[in-house]
């Protein structure tokens, strides 16, 4: 199998070490320049892309053979690179349709899949487009005769349509707009947005060679037009070589919208038409950090005046990173003149960059909190509807929020749960009134999915504790001190093993609450770990969010407990709240993660002897890594306590599936 | 082994076994007396009543046996009267009682333990005085957990208990009608699962022909009627299979498979219970029935078939399960001891000396990922579907 061969060429060469989490799709670009290729002979691969498209970065990528036997069987001559349709299998396929109707696990791509699906109107005057988007011709298969004609530009199409979208939709980069075909982010520069990224020059060379169809040399022209705009950028090399996307003449009113609205997300994407229920379905992509230009421009925009770190971790650059200290001064001294935030919200931003707002559940109250007295102060403008304004406010709110402190996933589907309340608010509301419901909706979700959901969990979870038992906890969570002091009430004879890390040293509080009330503690810390389990009976983990596979993303250091307490078989139980669930699918850490202060790993306080770091900032062979979350694989858990009782980590997609939906629209 | 693959029977054209042919098995005789509420709690009453039901085979059981044959057809019709005699006995003397009531169906062998629990809480609906679902409601919950705290160790009894309240909670098609037709329909309803407990043993039976193939060699442990209808069903569909049947000390269970086995000219081999390991070698696959299947997808089972499946685990033997979907249930045992014990006295044989401790516990808690499927009514089910299954029934 030649061609087999050769799409490995292909793949293999771009996973350096960089590109390991967050670089999956190399497939966009290499995909664009397929369908041209493919279309001479015959294309049904190219009815793919979109689903392509829609591979996240926490997607694994689909099986290579497939479309090998695919590419075979129509007889493309393997000295042609295969381009990376490959990665496309039939099983693929439904997923595409699915991604059309129901947001999948997925992260961006759906998100931005939606758009593109969904709006046809949103300025393409490109007739390759309206074909694909007006008629199911991606997922048409096995009549290629007929289908050919439209594919070269339909290919294209929606790999810029998506890519273009994603500027729409949010500032927040995906992969796949870095690595978007280069004629449309031309256009997009042009705009201002510049959204290139130099990479996979080899994929790109052999792009060229390729060129063939048409739209491709029109794309091409297109490229160069806006090469002048995009030179600019580092970039620019990408769009002039590559191009390829017809779609560089995309309406630039989107774009700048999207500009406008960068860092609110969510705000854009409401504002965008009837798709936008189904698509708040969907996560909103995180931005890329590692993308210089559009950091550049959400910082002209940011409220905070945050510095980038210096001395990144290569692999982690992706995430934000910021001098910590330096910007709450600043925020401080404007308290008094910042106009758009609400001052109950500037408080909880401030309290959530200096940490003293920690941990997803106190977090997520003092965001709804705050949120309800803004609403509370809020007068609908004139002239201008109290749904759309409402939620464009909240959207600015929130984007506020994430400059000071990346959301948590509770946090998330919170703002969700809000948004989702204010656009189905009777349109014969009056102001007062429709305040009024939201107060009560959003003091009956924190009641519910908050206070109510730990009172559940705490009851399951104390029939677990026996006399005799010896718990091993790790970090600070809220719900575990709740039960740990529950099962004390009842009597039971139990003694707790406290885990502790650097730097944040979240145990030490809880010892004390727990000492306090009378419970008999150990305390260590997270080296002694194998050391301690020996005499454990039951470990109970906290967690930030439970995703779909039943992974548990926690505070750093849960994983190692977990692995530890798997390796000497006891029982790990993780306490978590129904709506922490989320229908994401993540495999590693490195994807989706925060970065803390790496100030604070390099000195420990009061040991002057061992601060061997001091300016390490400036020796640029030295990266210091400080992660805020882990992922903990779920084999090594063995029972999820929540709301809705115990229930195995293979069970959380029913979970998610059957109860998470119907309460976002109650 | 010669053909491995159990593919090759689904060429095969299946013969539709006979469904009469369980029958025998309502014929033994029912107690005349009422057994009293738990007179000893320290003693599992559900493994007592299994041991009297398919027990040891001695000479007096023999003897049951042929007296089972012999038995009164006027017993049977006197139970399937039982309806209005047992409604206005009780309405008049108050001296109904669940428990009683739950006794007398318990001691009919076919009749599983959850269905004999819904049977008597459908008692309690036909007695019930109760003017409004609501009083009926708490009326039922009360005897249902007076039925659980009669037994605790009983899963399915605890499960056909919460599965009846789920019903009678639940159901919408009581919402519009008046109350004595809810009422009428609720004690229909009841009366039904007796049937549906038979019908789900022959949904698995037929379920399960797929995974026997010609040749095999199954390894059995304990005593199941599920596992004994598939089996019978295979051999009434001709498959050419072997049983190796564990003795399944104290109550010799196996034994008792065995000897039903042999009737169906199944070739068996018995086992002491400590030869599973010598004799997994030659084993094809592992059959055992469940007292309960548990929220993970793990089952509770009779004592020893955690070791038999992490026997053939480690040796990549196939485990199979045969349970009605009424024995799940929404427990979660974490290990072994993290379910109330069900204790068993165990006769040794010997005097034991003073200050020698015996293990009672009569079962033990099979992991999810020793099982390889588990076959339900409600189909072939990977052990993770279980869960999913109760979130749905129960949430």
């Amino acid at each position: 199998m030649d061609s087999r061969r050769a799409s490995r060429m292909v793949i293999d060469p771009k996973p350096k070490v960089r590109q390991v989490g967050f670089f999956t799709p190399g497939a966009p670009p290499e995909r664009t320049k397929s369908s041209p290729a493919e279309s001479l002979s015959s294309p049904p691969t190219s009815d793919m892309s979109p689903a392509g498209n829609s591979l996240s970065p926490v997607m694994i990528p689909p099986p290579r053979h497939a479309s090998d036997n695919l590419s075979s069987s129509l007889g493309l001559n393997s000295s042609r690179v295969l381009p990376v349709p490959v990665p496309m299998s039939p099983i693929r396929r439904p997923s595409t349709g699915d991604n059309l109707n129901l947001p999948l696990g997925s992260y961006n791509p759906s998100e931005s899949l939606l758009g593109t699906s969904l709006s046809p109107s949103s300025g393409f005057d490109d007739e390759g487009l309206s074909e694909d988007t007006s008629t199911s011709g991606w997922f048409v298969r096995g009549n290629p005769g007929k289908v050919a004609s439209s594919f070269p530009s339909g290919g294209f199409d929606t790999t810029a349509m998506k890519s273009r979208n994603i500027p729409v939709v949010s500032n927040l980069t995906t992969v796949s707009v870095v690595k978007m075909p280069p004629g449309l982010s031309g256009g997009i520069a042009e705009k201002g947005g510049t959204l290139v990224e130099v990479q996979h020059e080899q994929v790109r060379d052999s792009k060229l060679k390729e060129k063939t169809s048409k739209a491709e040399r029109r794309a091409l022209q297109e490229a160069q037009r806006s090469a002048k705009a995009a030179s600019r950028a580092e970039g620019s090399k990408t769009a002039a070589t590559s191009g390829g996307v017809t779609a560089a003449n995309a309406k630039p009113a989107k774009a700048k919208a999207s500009q406008k609205k960068e860092g609110s997300s969510v705000a854009s994407s409401d504002r965008k038409g009837p798709e936008k229920d189904r698509k708040k379905d969907v996560p909103h992509p995180r931005m890329q950090f590692d993308d210089k230009q559009r950091v550049e421009k959400a910082k002209r925009r940011a409220v905070v005046k945050q510095t980038e770190a210096r001395n990144r971790v290569e692999l982690f650059r992706h995430l934000p990173q910021y001098e910590h200290g330096t910007q709450l001064p600043d925020l401080e001294s404007r308290f008094f003149q910042l106009e758009p935030m609400h001052p109950s919200v500037y408080k909880v931003g401030l309290q959530y960059l200096s940490g003293d707002t920690s941990g997803s559940n106190a977090r997520c109250i003092a965001m709804l909190q705050a949120f309800k007295e803004a609403i509370k102060d809020y007068t609908t403008p004139p002239e201008k509807a109290l749904g759309r304004d409402l939620t464009a406010k909240i959207s600015s709110y929130v984007s506020f929020l994430i400059e000071c402190r990346p959301l948590s996933i509770s946090m998330g589907y919170a703002i969700r749960f809000l948004k989702n309340r204010i656009a189905k608010l009777p349109l014969t509301f009056s102001e007062t009134e429709a305040k009024a419901t939201l107060c009560s909706d959003i003091d009956r979700f924190i009641n519910e999915k908050i206070i109510l959901a730990d009172k559940a969990i705490v009851k399951h979870a104390v029939t677990k504790i026996r006399d005799g038992d010896v718990l091993l906890i790790y970090g600070s969570s809220c719900v575990i001190e709740m039960i740990l002091l529950h099962a004390h009430e009842l009597g039971r004879q139990f003694r707790v093993v406290v885990v502790d890390s650097r730097p944040k040293l979240e145990g030490k509080a809880l010892l004390r609450r727990l000492v306090s009330k009378g419970l008999c503690c150990t305390y260590t810390h997270i080296n002694a770990l194998s050391y301690i389990m020996h005499e454990v009976t039951l470990v109970f983990l906290g967690a930030s969010s439970v995703l779909c596979n039943g992974t548990v993303y926690s505070r750093v250091g849960t994983a190692c407990v977990a692995m530890v307490a798997h390796a000497f078989r006891l029982p790990v139980l993780i306490c978590c709240e129904a709506y922490k669930f989320h229908e994401r699918v993540q495999l590693d850490s490195i994807c989706s993660n925060e970065l803390g202060d790496p100030d604070v790993i390099a000195k420990v306080p009061g040991r002057e002897d061992v601060d061997h770091l001091e300016n390490w900032a400036n020796n640029e062979n030295l990266q210091l890594l400080n992660l805020m979350y882990d992922v903990t694989p779920s084999d090594y858990v063995s029972m999820i306590i929540t709301d809705y009782g115990m229930i195995p980590p293979t069970s959380v997609p029913v979970i998610v599936r059957e109860y998470r939906r119907e309460h976002l629209w109650m | 082994m010669w053909r491995r693959s159990a593919s090759f029977v689904l060429d095969k054209q299946r013969q539709q076994p006979d469904e009469s042919r369980t029958e025998r098995l309502d014929m033994s005789e029912r107690p005349e007396t009422l057994a009293n509420p738990n007179p000893n709690p320290g003693i599992s009453a559900y493994y007592e009543t299994r041991a009297a039901h398919h027990g040891v085979v001695t000479s007096d059981w023999l003897a049951q046996a042929q007296a089972a044959v012999t038995r009164d057809p006027a017993d049977l019709t006197l139970e399937k009267g039982l309806v209005a005699p047992a409604a206005s006995s009780s309405g008049s003397a108050k001296a109904f009682s669940v428990i009683d009531e739950f006794n007398r169906w318990r001691k009919q062998p076919d009749l599983a333990e959850a269905v004999a629990a819904i049977l008597a809480l459908t008692a309690v609906i036909r007695t019930s005085e109760a003017t409004t679902m609501m009083e009926l409601e708490i009326e039922l919950k009360k005897a249902s957990d007076s039925l659980k705290s009669w037994d605790t160790t009983s899963i399915s009894l605890t499960a056909g208990c919460d599965l009846f309240m789920r019903y009678v909670t639940r159901t919408s098609a009581l919402e519009y009608e008046d109350f004595n037709a809810a009422k009428s329909r609720l004690i229909e309803r009841g009366e039904k699962f007796g049937e549906i407990s038979r019908k789900a043993r022959r949904t698995i039976a037929m379920l399960s022909q797929d995974f026997i193939f010609d040749g095999c060699t199954i390894l059995v442990h304990g005593f199941s009627r599920v596992v004994l209808e598939v089996l019978k069903t295979a051999a009434q569909s001709n498959k050419l299979f072997r049983v190796l049947c564990t003795e399944g000390t104290p109550d010799r269970t196996g034994l008792r498979l065995a000897n039903e086995l042999a009737k169906l000219d199944v070739p068996v081999k018995l086992l002491i219970d400590s030869a599973v390991a010598y004799a997994m070698d030659e084993i094809d696959m592992v059959f055992v029935g469940a007292d309960g299947v548990v929220e993970s997808g793990g089952i509770i089972n009779m004592m020893g078939t955690y070791q038999i499946a992490l026997v053939a685990h480690g040796m990549n033997k196939p485990v199979y399960v045969a349970a009605e979907s009424y024995k799940f249930a929404r427990l979660y045992p974490l290990h072994q001891k993290d379910m109330a014990p069900a204790l068993r006295p165990i006769d040794f044989g010997v005097p034991i000396p003073k200050g020698v401790e015996v293990e009672t516990s009569a079962r033990d808690y099979t992991p999810p990922q020793y099982l390889t499927l588990l076959f339900t009514d409600l189909g072939v089910l990977t052990p993770s579907v279980v869960s999913d299954e109760l979130i749905q029934l129960y949430l």
